[in-house]
């Protein structure tokens, strides 16, 4: 009797069995990284979507957030440090049918491959880019990276760091990205309808979602647990639909703006393709 | 061969006068290739030029990237995307590509990469004429591995070659690299384009099995996997770690990376009587051997010629696939000749292989050249004259 009812309310599979590959489990992200959020909602948003899922396909370039691709259960392409966009590209272009979802770090897309985010931006190529900024690199232990906010510690950066960090949804919307969002791994409802708004949009769209990374950004800026990391990004946040990207910089204190920034219609890249060969 | 036409499919057939870079983009056509991806750079845009008029008119796409590590990216992916897909540049470029070489070798990819060499190091002289990228063909991406790399030396070549590079690259799901250089790329000759009924076409390998029963990286007894793409329903996981034959990340197994190293060497060095493709002209009955590629091969005709009038007895070997190198036919020749006279524009590269296959049996001469022009054919004839004198010593280089 009590195994009966055991049997009824402890499901033996998880509602995600069918887009996560079992046999990659356990993951390699540490306890407590936002990682885990990210891909929770994403296959969460994917269920929700009206897609056929051998249709989509993940690419990521090379991170903690990298290993994304790896445990879903979708064609997925784990590729090289920066280079998931341009390889995204061609699987597009070489089969339009596909869906094909970006899912990489802060490090990949905006530092080694930022030239590539840029340019598929400028030419509107039928992406959908999910950033997980977590301000440094995690896979590598620490160092700086190009959205780290100044004055924060790194590794490479013991006694502050001393550049300008990138705005990621001031830079997609200034280089053309017709959907941006930004949300903190604690606002999983909203980011998983960013997801579901990004993948149905026509053109280049990006959804940052600012992650915790508590093994070493945090420690180094003395942030606290895993929980109370996620938490103060979080707190910090303000929600403001639709304002200036240019205002929503992060810095080490302060606010952290999120929210859906732009979302506007203009022909992609094989939109013109095709008007070019009639 | 009749006149010349375009057929309603848009695919060119007949006979044409045209430079070698207009060549290797109508092969490309006549192969199949549909995606082009890449990034202007002398002396291989005319390449790029060509392909972003022709892909159009053939259901194909042409794409202008942001630098050459877009370009080989992108012919990864539209290769995965089911596509035959193909790159070129040139040295610099060739330079810029060399991390995703190394992501399309060990994730078996299948795609054609064009080099049209031209003098160097670093920006070089890039209108001129140079084959100092060889070596880099062969270990220019880091950790081992073993590569398909074909060396024409004539638009005609360049246009039948860039064929068979598409068709080795499926056979073996591996990038090939065309290894052109600007004497053969802005050549302008006859070229004749046979009937595409004529053209050979080697379809990528499909699984047949079901999804559930597939393992990506399970190699049939060539040891060449069959290749499922995206979209297909497979759900393949593909990475450039090193990976079991599910395609799985075991990045701390010795025998996995032993295993899958081993076969990416094996699929090509146990098939190399396909793959290697020589053309000898009295090899056989030869005191000297010329060994030469690429423009070089055909420079060589001369002197070659001369030497012959003279009552030398020499051959001339043209390695027409320099890629897996011809071992076994130096082996094989080494103890039959007194040496081999190998012209290249560098400073010896393919003479070191030479000399490394002859085991010191016969004396190897390097003719080199810094790039920027051919070789003299007197420079040629003089090191094929100081291997038949007594005095010659091994390894020498001419002035
Ligand atoms: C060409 C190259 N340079 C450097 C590295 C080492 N590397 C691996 S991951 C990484 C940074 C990853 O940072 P990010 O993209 O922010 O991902 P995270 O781990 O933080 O999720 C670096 C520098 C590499 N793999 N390839
Ligand atoms: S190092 Fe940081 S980003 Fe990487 S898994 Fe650990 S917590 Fe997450
Ligand atoms: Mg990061």
């Amino acid at each position: 009797m009590v195994d009966e009812l055991t049997d009824v309310l402890i499901s033996k599979h998880h509602p995600m069995d069918k887009l996560l590959r079992q046999d990659r489990l356990p993951h390699i992200w540490c306890s407590g990284c936002g990682l885990g959020t990210v891909l929770t909602c994403f296959v969460s948003a994917l269920e929700k979507l009206d897609l056929d899922m051998d249709q989509v396909v993940v690419v990521s370039g090379i991170g903690c957030t990298g290993r994304a691709a790896g445990y879903l259960n979708l064609d997925g392409f784990h590729t090289t440090h920066g280079r998931a966009i341009p390889f995204a590209t061609g699987l597009k272009l070489g089969n339009p049918e596909l869906k094909v979802v970006v899912i990489s770090g802060d490090g990949d897309l905006m530092a080694i491959g930022g030239n590539h985010f840029i340019h598929a931006a400028r030419r509107n190529m039928d992406l959908t880019v999910i950033c997980v900024n977590n301000f440094n690199y995690g896979m590598t232990s620490g160092q700086l990276a190009p959205t780290t906010p100044t004055n924060a510690r790194t590794s490479t950066s013991p006694y502050g760091n001393a550049e300008h960090p990138f705005n990621v949804p001031y830079l997609a919307a200034a280089t053309g990205a017709t959907y941006v969002a930004r949300w903190t791994v604690l606002h999983v409802r909203r980011l998983e309808r960013s997801i579901i708004e990004a993948m149905n949009k026509r053109g280049f769209s990006v959804v940052e979602v600012i992650s915790p990374c508590p093994t070493y950004y945090g420690r180094w800026n003395k942030m606290g647990s895993a929980l109370e990391q996620m938490k103060y990004y979080h707190d910090k946040s303000t929600i403001r639909h639709w304002s200036d990207p240019a205002q929503a910089d992060i810095g080490l204190e302060g606010q952290i703006i999120v929210g859906r920034f732009v979302d506007i219609d203009k022909p992609t890249f094989c939109d013109l393709l095709q008007g070019a060969d009639q | 061969m009749g006149r010349r036409r375009v057929s309603n499919n848009g695919i060119l057939q007949g006979s044409f006068f045209m430079d070698g870079d207009t060549a290797c983009a109508e092969g490309a056509i006549c192969a199949g290739c549909r995606f082009f991806g890449g990034y202007p750079i002398t002396p291989a845009t005319e390449i790029a030029e060509r392909m972003a008029r022709r892909l159009p008119q053939v259901g194909g796409t042409y794409i202008q990237m942001e630098d050459e590590i877009a370009s080989i990216s992108a012919v990864l992916g539209a290769s995965w995307a089911g596509t035959r897909a193909m790159t070129a540049t040139s040295g610099p470029g060739f330079s810029l590509m060399m991390e995703n070489l190394g992501l399309g070798i060990i994730t078996e990819t299948p795609c054609v990469l064009v080099n049209v060499q031209r003098g160097g190091p670093s920006t070089g002289m890039p209108t001129l004429v140079g084959q100092g990228d060889m070596m880099q063909a062969r270990w220019g991406s880091h950790g081992p591995y073993e590569t398909i790399a074909l060396s024409p030396g004539s638009p005609q070549e360049l246009f039948d070659l860039t064929i068979r590079a598409f068709n080795l690259a499926e056979k073996y799901r591996t990038p090939v690299l065309v290894m052109t250089d600007e004497a053969v790329g802005h050549m302008t000759e006859r070229v004749v384009i046979p009937p595409l009924e004529e053209i050979e076409y080697y379809a990528r390998r499909k699984p047949q099995v079901p999804p559930n029963g597939y393992l990506p990286y399970r190699p049939d007894p060539d040891g060449v996997p069959p290749m499922a793409c995206a979209g297909e329903g497979y759900r393949i996981h593909v990475t450039g770690l090193t990976h079991n034959e599910k395609g799985y990340p075991d990045t701390v197994s010795v025998e996995t990376q032993q295993k899958l190293v081993e076969r990416l060497i094996r699929k090509i060095r146990a098939n190399q009587d396909d793959i290697i493709e020589l053309r000898e002209d009295q090899v056989e009955e030869a005191d000297v051997v010329v060994v030469a590629y690429g423009i070089s091969a055909r420079t060589a005709a001369r002197p070659v010629r001369m030497a012959r009038e003279m009552g030398l007895k020499v051959g001339l070997l043209k390695l027409v696939t320099v890629w897996p190198f011809a071992e076994e036919r130096i082996r094989e020749l080494a103890p039959k000749v007194e040496g081999f006279v190998v012209p290249e524009i560098n400073m010896g590269q393919i003479a070191q292989e030479v000399e490394r296959c002859a085991g010191g049996q016969a004396q190897t001469i390097l003719v080199p050249h810094a790039g920027g022009g051919l070789h003299h054919p007197n420079d040629v004839l003089e090191a094929i004259k100081r291997v038949t004198s007594p005095q010659s010593t091994s390894a020498e280089t001419s002035p």
